[in-house]
């Protein structure tokens, strides 16, 4: 599924940020992404929505080396990934409704699917007396929501978030977690970056972890049996 | 028209100039074609009107010479193409130098050349040089005008004001090409942020660019129609004072008249339209330009 050969990667002229990252997430998989603040996390995850290129090193998604992908097809292997960002980026004139239903109707949904399936994802999600609510009247909680909403809408194949419970309290980031623990039993493959040491070792899944753009990769079980 | 913008385009601040820079454009570029087509039109008719038409200048008559008038219209009478040929009478020519010499003047007293009007079979016209040998030979010092030169001059100007008229549409039409550019590279910097997301959920280049096409579409369209209500009102008030100059006699006017055929309103009336294409493809190919720099 998401597959990093010797990866490096910079920015611009700048140093290194992620150096030599090899790993192999099968398709399916739930990896927690932790590390100290400036590990790399975001750039990791960057490379992995292909917000940015590698400097060196093979990265190969869904089976494809993105590398060689003609540029055309690179919105079809975007679509089957949905992304929650750290800073939510909704777009701020748009209703939540709106923001949400954005990757249908890029995908080219009819009208009537994206009403039903967005109307129904905000219900779950607690939000359904702010369809109509623009980002900048919803709370950090809610909005990071609506973030949440609009990665998981289009039923990705691969669903990356960065500190996706950041702003929530404890019992909605439970229940996010399960939602994104739902999706992986429904064969979503997950990668979630998070300082929550707490989720971590309550939902026991397998850890990245990043130290100075570096990856060591290990059972968060193992690490609690340790 | 617009349909739902998934990029606030219409909220910046930039876009609203754009439609009153296009009508000017088009307003300037729809005077310039305007005028072109007036002088084709009346080029044409000046050329249909002088099709078949010729005049043969003869010397005036001197005491104690023969006159060569009568061999000059037995010539011109017996040649083939010719349908008819009459010589001006002395009052006639006497009032085509009135203008410029006034009547104070009478025929007598001015050495004026005898003219012949002479008309010819377009579809059968005589040859010319030809017939100038001849004449020269019946009646010396005869010349046959064609009016072939003063036309030729006289289409040679034309044509430089037709050429300097599209160089100013062309102008016109790259100052609105990059009025567009400087516009929608300022809508992508500004809604960088969306554009982004947009990108980064999948949304293809030509998804992102149609919105922006969208918008440029119709701003150039409203732009346009405007500058073409603006050109209208132009023409119209133009022909009403070359009416207005030719009160003094029809052959008097300070102002040309004003003589579209339908085709030419027609092309009038696609300036907005061709206008806001332009808009339209130069906000596209700005747009996938810029998007092809992103990963």
């Amino acid at each position: 599924m998401v597959r990093f050969e010797n990866v490096g990667m910079r920015y611009g002229a700048g140093p290194e940020v992620l150096r030599d990252i090899t790993m192999d997430l099968p398709a399916g998989s739930f990896h927690f992404l932790t590390g100290p603040s400036g590990a790399g996390k975001t750039s990791l995850l960057k490379l992995m929505y292909l917000a940015e290129r590698p400097s060196r090193g093979l990265i190969s998604l869904f089976g494809r080396d993105i590398a060689t992908t003609p540029r055309r097809e690179l919105p079809a292997v975007r679509r089957k990934i949905g992304v929650v960002f750290q800073d939510f980026r909704l777009i701020e004139h748009l209703s939540a409704f709106d923001n949400v239903a954005l990757p249908l109707r890029v995908a080219g949904l009819a009208e009537d699917q994206i009403r039903e399936h967005v109307s129904e994802l905000l219900r779950w999600v607690g939000l359904a007396d702010k369809l109509n609510a623009r980002p900048a009247t919803l709370s950090g909680g809610q909005q990071q929501r609506v973030a949440i909403a609009r990665a998981v809408i289009g039923r990705p194949s691969l669903l990356l978030a960065d500190e996706p419970t950041g702003n929530v309290d404890d019992e909605m980031a439970l229940r996010l977690l399960r939602l994104f623990e739902e999706m992986n039993k429904l064969g979503t493959t997950l990668v979630i970056a998070t300082h929550n040491e707490g989720l971590v070792t309550r939902f026991g899944h397998a850890r990245l972890h990043l130290e100075h753009g570096e990856l060591t990769q290990e059972r968060a079980r193992e690490r609690q049996a340790g | 028209m617009l349909r739902r913008l998934d990029i606030p385009l219409n909220r910046d601040s930039s876009v609203r100039f754009l439609p009153w820079i296009i009508a000017l454009m088009v307003y300037l570029a729809g005077l310039a074609l305007a005028g072109t087509l007036v002088l084709q039109g009346a080029l044409q008719r000046w050329d249909r009107s002088l099709a078949g038409t010729l005049t043969v200048q003869l010397p005036p008559a001197e005491s104690g010479k023969p006159d060569a008038m009568p061999a000059a219209l037995e010539l011109l009478r017996r040649t083939p193409g010719v349908t008819s040929a009459e010589p001006l009478s002395r009052e006639a020519t006497a009032r085509l130098v009135e203008p410029w010499l006034g009547t104070a003047l009478t025929p007598d007293e001015l050495a004026l050349p005898r003219l012949i009007d002479l008309r010819i079979d377009p579809t059968a016209s005589p040859d010319l040089a030809a017939l100038r040998a001849r004449l020269a030979a019946a009646a010396p010092g005869a010349v046959l005008d064609d009016h072939r030169i003063w036309l030729d001059r006289l289409a040679g100007l034309v044509l430089s004001i037709e050429v300097t008229a599209l160089t100013i549409v062309l102008l016109i039409a790259g100052a609105a090409v990059l009025t567009v550019v400087f516009t929608t590279r300022a809508g992508l910097a500004v809604h960088h942020a969306v554009v982004e997301v947009l990108h980064l959920i999948g949304a293809r280049d030509g998804y992102i660019a149609g919105q922006f096409q969208r918008q440029a579409l119709d701003l150039g369209l409203r732009g346009g129609i405007v500058g073409l209500a603006l050109t209208l009102l132009t023409l119209i008030a133009i022909g009403r004072a070359g009416a207005a100059t030719a009160l003094f006699g029809e052959h008097v006017r300070l102002l040309p008249a004003l003589e579209l055929a339908p085709w030419h309103w027609l092309m009038l009336a696609l300036l907005p339209l061709a206008a806001a294409l332009i808009a339209m493809l130069t906000a596209r190919i700005t747009v996938l330009r810029a998007l092809q720099r992103m990963p």
